[in-house]
C-alpha cells in the first residue's frame, strides 16, 4: 500500500492551477458574469416572450383591439418580419435590428383584462407563470394599471402601461417596474386651461360631473386646479357611478346650479352617454350669466367619439397623439398600420406600439435582458420620432413628458376617423411639473425570479 | 320648483323603460313560471333592430377614385347613401327617421325571437327549479350579447332621433310657469309611448278572448287545459308578446343612450328589482313598482338630497326594495302563492 503524501508547495501548486482552470474559460466567454444576474423570465432558448394584456372583451375591447393590431405590428417589425417603415423616423432605430430582442425571436401570449382589476390581475400572472412574460403591457384604465404595475412590482417584472391617464399611475402609486408613455391628468388640466380661458373668458362657472374613480378623481382635481388658476370658478363637483348609463338625473340639477360650463370626467361609454344626453337635455342652446353655456371633456377618445356623433361637434379636450399630426414619427406609424388594417390607429394603438418599440430598444441599449439594467436604460431616456416629438421618460417617475394635444370635435367630418381636429400643440415644458406633488414611492429595482 | 318639476320627467322616462321591461318579465313569470335572465338581452336586441334597420337605410355605393389617396397612400375610396340617391327626399325622410319606423322592424323580428327562444330552449326547463332557469337564461343573455359584439363591436352606436324632436320642447311654457324649463322631446315622446305600449298589453289581457284564456290559464293552468284549451300554445304567444314589448322598449331607447351589447345587463337586475318590487307575476305591480322606483332614482340624485345622504342615489332602489320586502313580503301587488312554494 503507497501511502499519500502531500507538501505543502504541492498543496499551493494543486490549488492555484485549479483556479486557472476553473476560471479561464470565463474570460473567454462574452457575458458570462451577466448570466449570474437573473430576473423573472429571461430568456434561456431562442425566443423570448412578451404579454399583452389588453380588454378582449367589455365595454373597451374595441380599443383593446386596435392595441393588439398595433402590438402585431411592433412583432412584426422586431422579428424583420414587415419592413421597419413605421420606426423609421424613430431616434433609436438603428438598435432595432429586425432580427427580434438581443437575436431572440419575439413571441407573445395575450391575456383579457375585461377592464377589472381582479381579472387583469389575474390574466397578468397566467402569463408571467404559465406564459413566461418578460414584460407585461396594455390596459385601458386607471384602475387596471394600477393594479397589474403593483403585480409586476412585486414579480419583478417590468409592465409598459397603454392607456392610463390618472395623476396616480406615475404618482401615489408609481413603481419601479411600471412606465407609462400616455399623457396624464394634470398634463390635460395645464394642456386645456389656458385654452379654454382664451376661448370661452376668465369668468366662467364650470360644473363637474365625474366617474367615481381613481382617474376621475384625479382629472376632476387637475382641471378644477387648471381652471381656477384662469379665474374660473367650480359650483359643483358631482360623482357619478361607473357605467350609470342614464345620467339625465346628474345632468337636470346642471340647468339650475348656476354654472356656465359643464365638465365631463367621464371617459369611454359613460362620456359617450353623458355627452349625447347633455345635448339632448339642450346645454348647448342654453344662456347663462349672459354667456353660451359649454361642455368641455378633457380626455377624449377617437372610438368613443364615433360613439357620441354628432355630440362631439365643437367639444374642446385633450389627446396624446392624433394620426393627423404633421410630424415624420406619425406619418410613418400612420402609413403603415392604415397599410396593413386599412384604418388610421387610435391613439391607444399608437401609445402601445410606442411602448413595445421602447421596451426592445431599451434591452438593445442595456445588452440584456435583466430588468434591473433594462429599468435603468428606460429612465431619463430622451428619444424622439414615435410620433410624439421629443420625449423624456423621467427618472424619477417613469412618466413621459411630451407636447399635449388640445383637441375639439369637427363640425364637418369626413368619416368616423375624421372626428377630431388639432387645435393647439402644447409644448412638453408648459405640461412638465415637479415629480414631488403626487408622492409615491418608486420601490426598489431589485430583480426577482418570479 | 324647477329641480322638482325636472326630476318628476326624468323619473317618469326612466320608470318607463323600467315598466316596460318589468311588464314583459312579470308577464313571462305570471303565464309560464320562468324566470327569465334573458329578458335584459331583448331589451338590448330591439335596439339592435334600430340599428340594422339604420344600417340598411344608410347602404353606401363604394367608388374607388384612383386620383385621391388615403393618408397611407391606397386609393380613396368614395362612398355615397344609396337610399337617398335612389329616393330622393323620401329616401331622406327614410334615414330621419328611422328610429321610430324601425318599429315596423322590430315587431315581427322580436315575435319570432321570443317564440325560438321559448320553443327551442326554455320550454325544456319548465319543470326545472328555479335556480336551472336562471343559470340556462342567463348563459342565453351572454350568447345574444356576444353574437351582438361579434357583429357589431364593444363602443355604442349613437341614434338619432327625428331632427323635429331631436331638440328640447319648453316644459315651463307648456304648464304656464315662468321661465324657461327645457326637457328633450324624445324623452317625452318615450314616456308616451311607454304609457300606450302598457295600455296596449293590458287591453290584450283584458278585452280580448285571447287574453281572457291567458289570464286564466295564469290563475289555474290545469283547469284551463282540462277545457281543452292548448294552454301552452297561447303561453308561447304571450312570451313572444314579452319579447316585443322588451324590443320596443329597445329601439325607442336608442336615441337616449346609444346602444352597445350590454345595455340590457344594465337594465336588468333593475327590473328584477322591480318585479320584485311589484310582487312576482302582478302586471299592476310592475308598472307601478317601474314608475315609483324611476321617480325615487331620480329624486335621490337631487344636489339637495345627496347633501343630507351622501350616496344616497346608489342605494336607493334597494333600500326601497327591502323596506317594501319587510313590510310587504309580496310586494306591492303580488298574489298569494307566486314563489313561495
Amino acid at each position: 500500500m503507497s501511502k499519500l503524501t502531500l507538501s505543502r508547495r504541492r498543496l499551493l501548486k494543486a490549488g492555484a492551477a485549479t483556479g486557472v482552470a476553473l476560471g479561464a474559460p470565463l474570460h473567454f466567454v462574452k457575458g458570462a458574469y451577466a448570466q449570474d444576474k437573473m430576473s423573472c423570465n429571461m430568456p434561456t432558448g431562442s425566443e423570448v416572450v412578451l404579454g399583452f394584456n389588453v380588454p378582449q372583451s367589455g365595454p373597451y375591447a374595441d380599443e383593446g383591439a386596435d392595441e393588439l393590431r398595433a402590438y402585431q405590428m411592433a412583432v412584426d417589425i422586431l422579428n424583420g418580419d414587415s419592413d421597419a417603415d413605421a420606426i423609421s423616423a424613430f431616434s433609436g432605430a438603428g438598435n432595432l435590428k429586425g432580427n427580434g430582442i438581443l437575436g431572440k425571436k419575439v413571441t407573445y401570449v395575450t391575456g383579457d383584462t375585461q377592464t377589472k382589476s381582479d381579472a387583469a390581475r389575474a390574466s397578468a400572472q397566467k402569463m408571467i407563470e404559465d406564459g413566461g412574460a418578460i414584460m407585461i403591457t396594455g390596459g385601458s384604465s386607471s384602475g387596471v394599471a394600477i393594479a397589474v404595475q403593483s403585480l409586476c412590482q412585486e414579480r419583478g417584472v417590468i409592465f409598459m402601461a397603454a392607456l392610463t391617464h390618472s395623476n396616480d399611475t406615475t404618482g401615489k402609486d408609481k413603481k419601479r417596474y411600471g412606465f407609462r408613455h400616455f399623457f396624464n391628468a394634470y398634463m390635460s388640466g395645464e394642456a386645456l386651461g389656458s385654452v379654454l380661458a382664451e376661448e370661452y373668458g376668465k369668468e366662467r362657472t364650470a360644473y363637474h360631473l365625474t366617474a367615481d374613480y381613481t382617474w376621475g378623481w384625479t382629472q376632476e382635481e387637475s382641471i378644477k386646479n387648471a381652471t381656477e388658476k384662469q379665474g374660473w370658478q367650480t359650483a359643483q363637483a358631482v360623482r357619478t357611478p361607473l357605467g350609470a348609463g342614464d345620467f339625465s338625473q346628474y345632468i337636470t340639477p346642471v340647468l339650475n346650479s348656476g354654472a356656465d360650463v359643464l365638465v365631463l370626467n367621464h371617459y369611454g361609454k359613460d362620456m359617450v352617454n353623458s355627452l349625447t344626453q347633455a345635448v339632448q337635455f339642450g346645454l348647448r342652446e342654453k344662456q347663462v350669466n349672459g354667456k353660451d353655456f359649454q361642455v368641455v371633456v378633457p380626455l377624449f377618445s377617437e372610438l368613443m367619439a364615433q360613439g357620441a356623433g354628432s355630440a362631439i361637434k365643437g367639444i374642446l379636450g385633450t389627446a396624446n397623439w392624433d394620426w393627423k399630426l404633421n410630424n415624420a414619427g406619425t406619418k410613418a406609424f400612420t402609413q403603415a398600420f392604415g397599410k396593413k388594417y386599412g384604418q388610421p390607429p387610435s391613439q391607444a394603438a399608437q401609445t402601445a406600439f410606442a411602448q413595445t418599440i421602447l421596451y426592445a430598444d431599451a434591452c438593445e441599449r442595456a445588452g440584456t435582458f435583466y430588468a434591473p439594467e433594462v429599468i435603468a436604460a428606460l429612465e431619463g431616456y430622451e428619444h424622439d420620432g414615435l410620433g410624439n416629438g421629443p420625449t423624456l421618460y423621467r427618472a424619477e417617475d417613469h412618466q413621459c413628458f411630451k407636447d399635449v394635444l388640445v383637441v375639439q370635435g369637427k363640425d364637418d367630418p369626413k368619416d368616423k376617423f375624421d372626428l377630431l381636429e388639432i387645435r393647439k400643440i402644447v409644448p412638453r415644458d408648459e405640461v412638465t411639473y415637479d415629480p414631488s406633488i403626487f408622492g409615491g414611492d418608486l420601490g426598489p429595482a431589485d430583480a426577482k425570479q418570479c | 320648483m324647477d329641480a322638482l318639476l325636472l326630476q318628476l320627467l326624468n323619473g317618469l322616462d326612466k320608470g318607463g323603460a323600467y315598466a316596460l321591461i318589468a311588464l314583459g318579465l312579470t308577464l313571462v313569470f305570471g303565464t309560464l313560471g320562468v324566470v327569465n335572465f334573458a329578458h335584459g338581452a331583448l331589451f338590448m336586441m330591439g335596439a339592435f333592430c334600430a340599428v340594422v334597420f339604420d344600417r340598411l337605410l344608410n347602404v353606401e355605393t363604394v367608388t374607388i377614385d384612383e386620383t385621391q389617396t388615403t393618408p397611407w397612400g391606397t386609393p380613396m375610396e368614395i362612398r355615397e347613401p344609396y337610399i337617398q340617391s335612389l329616393l330622393g327626399d323620401f329616401g331622406a325622410f327614410l334615414v330621419d327617421y328611422s328610429v321610430p319606423i324601425s318599429i315596423i322592424l322590430a315587431i315581427p323580428i322580436m315575435l319570432i325571437i321570443g317564440v325560438i327562444m321559448e320553443r327551442g330552449l326554455i320550454r325544456h326547463f319548465y319543470s326545472r327549479p328555479h335556480a336551472d332557469q336562471i343559470l340556462v337564461t342567463f348563459g342565453l343573455a351572454i350568447v345574444l350579447q356576444e353574437i351582438i359584439k361579434h357583429f357589431f363591436g364593444a363602443n355604442p352606436i349613437p341614434q338619432a332621433a327625428p331632427d323635429v324632436v331631436n331638440g328640447s320642447a319648453d316644459i315651463g311654457a307648456m304648464l304656464g310657469l315662468d321661465g324657461i324649463i327645457a326637457y328633450p322631446w324624445w324623452r317625452l315622446i318615450y314616456f308616451v309611448f311607454s304609457l300606450l305600449c302598457i295600455a296596449a298589453v293590458f287591453a290584450f289581457l283584458q278585452f280580448t278572448t285571447y287574453g281572457m284564456v291567458v289570464r286564466a290559464g295564469m290563475r289555474d293552468r290545469e283547469t284551463v287545459g282540462l277545457l281543452g284549451i292548448d294552454i301552452e300554445k297561447r303561453f308561447t304567444v304571450v312570451f313572444g308578446i314579452a319579447a316585443v314589448v322588451a324590443g320596443l322598449a329597445g329601439v325607442m331607447y336608442t336615441p337616449i343612450l346609444p346602444p352597445d351589447y350590454h345595455m340590457g345587463m344594465d337594465f336588468l337586475v333593475l327590473s328584477f328589482v322591480v318585479v320584485v318590487v311589484g310582487g312576482m307575476g302582478s302586471l299592476g305591480g310592475a308598472v307601478l313598482a317601474g314608475f315609483l322606483l324611476g321617480i325615487l332614482q331620480s329624486f335621490a340624485s337631487m344636489t339637495e338630497v345627496k347633501s343630507i345622504f351622501p350616496g344616497i342615489d346608489q342605494i336607493i332602489i334597494y333600500l326601497v326594495a327591502v323596506l317594501i320586502l319587510l313590510t310587504l313580503p309580496r310586494g306591492l301587488m303580488g298574489r298569494r302563492g307566486v314563489m313561495e312554494d
